[in-house]
């Protein structure tokens, strides 16, 4: 029989070999947690790490997030030199915090400094959740709270971006302090007039939540971001039922009154330009001649 | 117009006849144009008697018509920059309210106002623009936060009133009203309010606490809609257009008691006739307050505005003997 010919191929699943899962290095593809599509790195990163079938923000570092936003050559890092101590003598806390020192070449898990967004000058905080899962000790306190303080100096808005677990577990009370710190750094600031915009990234929750991350003039967050104060589990136990599925999101914190606006990676530079532009606006002489 | 008020019907059906005549003189051989142009004359007469001549009612038909210009057709038209700004930070965010900032000929200024749906879909998110305590403190919120950044306040009242609900007593309706009365007498910024189509009562007063407060000329403000006073007063809702005619709801009525500032022409027939041209009927007369605001300090504004509201209100003095308004 002609069918004979061709016959048919058995499938086998192939399992690759050592050589063969050398051949592509790692991180060059990325799988979006969401929709589970696999994708080049590279693409994934052009496109501000936002998942191009599903729209997913994947997280972004505090070095990327300022080279996407702020215009090019203006960032002057401030505060490198401070670093974090054990106070309490937690085990292994300083091992942990000079792993993730190495890991991502940073002092801590919060980048400060000033720069300036399509023109207007600023000073920006930006948290980094590779670091501790962002949380806050007395470093990260300290930094936020200098940075606000050089807004005020230099009158200035102050941006923040938020990715914190929040407080930092291993610097016990002294982290619970930094919420206090911080705040009333920005009371002084705010009493002064200072703009202060807020952009909670995924994710936003305890006491970073509960301190800088909600007291913008402006409250943003990123699509699908998870911002809130305790954590599901810890609620869901508590009070001993399930609670919606989009609880704790940033669509969620919009629709109860939290949030000014849910603005997607692409449109933010946008936003804030024209939120600073309004703010540095007097108006023309027409208004202020009499 | 697909939608035509009960006091045009005469209107509309000379306008049939002409269209019939003139579809008539296209496919047949016989010239009407003189009857057509008498017609029409007839019409613009009409128009000009039916428009001049509007009572109570008519107006409030016009105010409540469904095509009737919202805030945001107005934002979009007057202002460039305009973001808004969601959430009074404690319960939710009333899509019954926008607010946001934007900037007025360069001026940064913050813009709040009632809003209605155009269809039933929106008019069910935005609760046909009646709002809960939240969309209160959402105002108040942008207030305050023009406030502390200087920017004048501009508001466009547009509400049948302040829902009238479980929820909304649950969360403090009275409280949320009276505590924008409260902050607004003593807002450190020019306010300038302009009711654009019903100001029901107490929910509208809550955005109407201003150095300015202007009415468009077909646009109503009552302590109560026309049907719950004569369901009040005679037990009777239908009766809503005697207590229309009775209340002094028109702007010209308010004008006359001291209430409002200006009254601000419409085009003819009422506002939807014609949104560009009427957005710049408002133009004129906020450019006009905001010139007369901005030079004003802080204490001034207060001052100003305490006197305003203090003026109001009708009484006799039995000591002086005099009639006071």
């Amino acid at each position: 029989m002609l069918k004979d010919l061709f016959s048919k191929k058995k499938k086998y699943a192939t399992i690759p070999s050592e050589q063969a899962k050398q051949d592509v290095p790692e991180g060059i593809m990325t799988k979006c947690p969401k929709c589970k599509k696999i994708m080049y790195t590279k693409e994934l990163v052009k496109n501000l790490r936002v998942c191009i079938s599903c729209g997913y923000h994947h997280p972004m570092s505090a070095p990327e997030r300022i080279a996407c936003l702020l215009d090019e050559g203006t960032f002057q890092e401030y505060d490198r030199h401070l670093l974090s101590k054990n106070p309490l003598d937690f085990p292994q806390y300083i091992e942990k915090v000079e792993e993730d020192r190495e890991k991502t070449k940073l002092n801590e898990a919060v980048v400060t400094g000033e720069g300036m967004i399509n023109g207007f000058p600023i000073v920006i905080a930006v948290m980094d959740s590779r670091f501790r899962m962002g949380s806050m000790g007395s470093v990260v306190g300290e930094k936020i709270a200098r940075a606000i303080e050089r807004a005020m100096e230099k009158s200035v808005p102050f941006i923040i971006f938020t990715a914190s677990g929040g407080a930092r577990m291993q610097e016990g009370v002294l982290s619970l302090m930094q919420m206090a710190k911080t705040s009333a750094a920005l009371k002084l600031f705010s009493e002064q007039g200072g703009l202060i915009i807020s952009v909670m990234t995924h994710p936003t929750t305890g006491g970073v939540s509960a301190s800088f991350a909600s007291l913008g003039d402006y409250n943003f967050a990123e699509p699908g971001a998870l911002i809130g104060f305790a954590g599901r589990r810890v609620i869901e136990q508590t009070v001993r039922e399930e609670l919606p599925e989009d609880f704790q999101t940033a669509e969620f914190l919009l629709k109860h009154g939290q949030l000014d606006a849910v603005i997607p990676r692409h449109e933010l530079k946008d936003v804030l330009t024209n939120v600073l532009d309004i703010h540095q606006s007097r108006g023309g002489d027409e208004w202020h001649t009499n | 117009m697909a939608y035509e008020l009960e006091f045009e019907k005469p209107l509309v059906e000379l306008r049939k006849k002409i269209s019939e005549l003139k579809e008539f003189t296209k496919h047949r051989d016989v010239d009407f144009s003189d009857e057509i142009n008498k017609l029409e004359a007839r019409l613009e007469k009409l128009e000009n008697d039916i428009y001049a001549n509007l009572g109570p009612w008519d107006r409030v038909q016009i105010a409540r018509h469904p095509n009737r210009p919202t805030t945001l057709d107005y934002i979009e038209r007057l202002f460039t920059n305009f973001f808004e700004c969601h959430g009074d930070r404690c319960f939710g965010d009333d899509e019954a309210i926008v607010g946001g900032i934007a900037k007025y000929y360069g001026l940064p200024v913050t813009v709040i106002g009632h809003q209605r749906g155009k269809d039933t879909k929106e008019n069910i998110r935005r609760n046909f623009g009646m709002p809960h305590p939240e969309g209160y403190r959402k105002a108040l919120r942008l207030m305050k936060q023009a406030e502390k950044f200087g920017r004048p306040i501009i508001c466009f009242i547009d509400t049948k009133g302040a829902y009238p609900g479980k929820a909304a007593e649950e969360r403090g309706q009275s409280e949320a009203i009276a505590r924008n009365l409260f902050e607004m007498a003593g807002l450190t910024v020019p306010v300038v309010c302009i009711v654009i189509g019903e100001g029901g009562s107490g929910g509208a007063l809550a955005l109407g606490v201003g150095n300015y407060v202007h009415m468009l000329e077909n646009s109503t403000y009552s302590v109560i809609s026309p049907e719950g006073a004569a369901a009040i007063l005679w037990k009777d809702a239908s009766l809503a257009k005697k207590a229309a005619e009775t209340m002094k709801i028109t702007a010209k009525d308010l004008k006359q008691l001291g209430i409002i500032d200006e009254v601000i022409p419409e085009v003819r027939g009422g506002a939807h006739r014609n949104v560009d041209e009427q957005a710049k009927y408002i133009d004129d007369v906020l450019k006009r307050s905001l010139r007369e605001l901005l030079p004003l300090h802080a204490e001034q504004l207060i001052a100003q505005r305490y006197e305003k509201y203090k003026k109001i209100g009708d009484f006799i003095d039995s000591e002086q003997h005099v009639s006071v308004m």
